[in-house]
This record gives C-alpha cells, structure tokens and sequence, in this order.
C-alpha cells in the first residue's frame, strides 16, 4: 500500500473538517474493507482519518423505541449481545456469520453498511428490517440508502454515527455463503411487520434490493407456497465464477423459502 | 508520513516510529523481532498472523500499527516459552496439532481466544472457531483435539 497521512480526530466535528480540507481523504473505521482495497492499490488516498478516537460511536442501546446500534460497533459486539440476541435475534444470527471469529472482532457494522458491497451481510438487516441511518447532518431511511453496487446516499465527506432497528414481529436471514469468504453468494433477509412483509436480498445483484413481487405475494399469504409462481429476473443478477445469474435468481426464491420457514 | 506508536506488547511497553502504512504485522516482525507471527496470504484469510489485541484475536495484517495505540497485544511469544508451554501449546505438541507448523501460531492465539469466549466448546463450535485460520498440511483433525484438549486443561 501507498503511503498516507494518518489522523485520529477525537470528535466528529474534527472528523468532518479534516475531511473537508484534505485532498483525498478516507474514513477508517473497522479496516477490513479499506486494509485489503489499499494492499491492492484499488484505493490511494493521501490521507487516512481513523474514526476510534471518537468516543460515542460504539455501543448498542434499545433504551427507547428503535435498537441503537452504533456504526463503530463491532460484528462480534452485535451477535454476542443479549440485547440483541432477545430484541432482533435474526440481526444477531446474521452478525455471527459474517467472516470469520477475527473479522467479526474488527470489522463494523458503519463500515459494512457505508461500503455497501453487493454480497455484503449488513445491508440486507437495514434494508429488510427498515432501519433509519443517522449521520452527521441527517436521518435517511433504508429505502434511500443504498443506491448501487459500492454506492450509499452519503454524500462526500458525511458520517455514518447510528443505524436504528425498529423491532419486527419476526424476522430471519438466511444466507448461501461463498464458502471460502462467507459473503452471501444470496442472502434473505425476511421481516414480518405491523405494516407488512418485508424481503431484501442481498449478494445476488449490484446492490441489495427489495422483491417486492415476494412482499406482495407474502402479504397475501405467508406461506412458502406462496412464493411458487415467483421468478426474479436473471438480467438483474450478478454473475461471477462461483454462481451463473440464472443460479443466483434461483436462490434468491430458495433462500426466501427457508426464510419463511425459520419464522 | 512517519509517526510514533506507542503500544504493550507481551507485558511490554513499546515506542517505535515508523510509516502511517505499517500494518501490526510488519511492526511485529521487522521492527520488534516477534517473528513467532507468521505473514501467510496478507489478505485477511488465512490467519496465520493472528494476535490478541486487548484479549481478542484479531488479523496483524489487516491492522494498521497505528490503529493499535494505546493497546495491549499479545502474540505466539507472550502465552509461554519453551520452558513453559502455554496449556494449548502444550496441546497442540502432545496430539501432534501441527505438520510444517507455518499456521500454527495463528491456530493457537485463535483457539486462546476461542476457549476464554465459549462457556462450552464441542467439535463444531471449535470447527467454526477456527474459520478464520486455514492449515494448508489440512491437519485438522488433530488441531481439533489439541484445542479440546487444552479447553480442558485451561479450565482446571
């Protein structure tokens, strides 16, 4: 990796500014994404902000309506916390696969949530379950955030802090893991709300998305059978040596199905 | 751009001055001499740079030195010496856990961590612990029995 500046602001205000008046500055939180992109040199910034030194970033809080979970937190912190584990104990599951034991001790639910890799866990809890992001100068709801592969709504410089969980009737997320990464080659996650079903699907498309046919059809009946006549569109799907798009438009109603069953 | 860092390693307290880019790994091997901590993909996979970083096991190559200021770190050297084996290097000698002994290091600090975390370790939940640690000699299945082994001796 190319050589950079390293900063450690100790609030976000310092954060943002340093952001603003550097020349091509990267926010680092857990590493695990950033690390790896500089090894390669997919990524050279001249400077890095390192975001540990704020305090107030890490932690989860269900004090109040929603579960808070801050963007600093750890996987490891959100899939061992019995907080978690009692209120959406689908997003305690999903934290738990992510990776491996080492990646989950680093590795950041903001990180995950602001890289918003296609095959990314994270992604499909916020979407699936409609949390709110709080960042530094606003409240976006899931349905706006992700915008494509690797691309959020945050505009440059903007800073993730919480992501609020309001708590599901039932929830699930089951996923068909690269067996070698652990990334969802498909991953479901399923939520059951006073408001309807929710189904975000992450790992088979650029971004991870809504199937609304499934919402629709789910609402109707919430039933494996259900999702029978559903087929998601191949065109739409991503393909790589692991999984052909027709595989992975295949799964996605699978892993739906095992979803509904886990409810 | 160089920078201090100041950090314990192994009950130690360390100050070294080195490029912002220095990952833990590299500040380990080539700085301090702590070559017990292997480099095997460099890509987050393989764990065999696997140390403990205020009690939990973490990745040295996908950390940057910098990151670890102000942190405890413990690696292969600081859990025992040769005259006084760590239980779960103990283990891994007596149930022959090891071949070449290049993932070694990694197996042991990921397997620590394991045992001080899991109120109750069984064949799968040691096997999904070490994910994150790739033996390439494929001698798993004796790894596995060192870290019951030692899971046993380090609750007595």
């Amino acid at each position: 990796m190319y050589d950079f500046n390293y900063h450690k602001p100790s609030s976000i205000d310092e954060a943002i500014q340093l952001f603003t008046d550097l020349e091509d500055a990267v926010y680092l939180a857990g590493g695990h994404t950033l690390l790896p992109s500089l090894k390669l040199r997919l990524a050279a910034p001249t400077d890095v902000i390192d975001l540990a030194g704020i305090p107030g970033l890490n932690g989860i809080d269900y004090s109040g309506d929603d579960l808070k979970v801050g963007a600093l937190t750890p996987h490891d912190d959100v899939s061992t916390s019995p907080v978690v584990q009692s209120v959406i104990p689908a997003l305690a599951s999903l934290a738990g696969g992510i990776g491996d034991a080492q990646v989950r001790n680093r590795g950041t639910i903001g990180g995950s949530v602001a890289n918003s890799d296609p095959a990314a866990d994270y992604p499909a809890a916020v979407l699936g379950l409609g949390a709110q992001l709080v960042t530094n100068q606003r409240t976006l709801n899931a349905d706006e955030f992700f915008t494509g592969m690797f691309e959020t709504a945050l505009e440059e410089g903007e800073l993730l802090k919480e992501i609020r969980f309001p708590k599901p009737e039932a929830a699930a997320y089951v996923k068909y893991p690269n067996p070698a990464s652990r990334y969802a080659t498909v991953g479901v996650f399923m939520t059951k709300t006073s408001e309807g079903v929710r189904v975000a699907i992450t790992g088979a498309a650029p971004s991870v998305f809504r199937a609304t046919d499934m919402e629709a059809a789910l609402n109707a009946d919430f039933s494996e059978a259900a999702l029978d006549g559903i087929s998601l569109d191949a065109d739409m799907m991503n393909e790589d040596l692991h999984a052909s798009a027709e595989y992975r438009a295949h799964l996605c109603v699978v892993m739906a199905k095992r979803a509904i069953s886990q409810i | 751009m160089s920078i201090s860092v100041s950090m314990n390693v192994n009950g130690k307290a360390v100050t070294q001055a080195c490029p912002a880019n220095t990952t833990l790994v590299d500040l380990l091997r080539e700085k301090l001499q702590l070559t017990g901590t292997h480099v095997g993909c460099d890509t987050s996979q393989c764990g065999a740079c696997t140390v403990h970083m205020n009690g939990r096991a973490i990745k040295a190559c996908t950390i940057l030195a910098a990151q670890c200021e102000g942190a405890e770190i413990t690696t292969i050297e600081g859990l025992g010496d040769a005259d006084n084996l760590h239980p779960m290097q103990e283990a891994f000698r007596e149930c022959h856990g090891l071949q070449c002994g290049f993932c070694t290091p990694g197996m042991i600090m990921s397997a620590v961590d394991l045992v001080n975390r899991e109120a109750s370790l069984d064949e799968t939940i040691i096997r999904e612990g070490l994910e994150g640690n790739i033996c390439r000699c494929t001698g798993y299945h004796n790894i596995v029995r060192a870290v019951e082994t030692a899971a046993r001796k380090m609750r007595n």
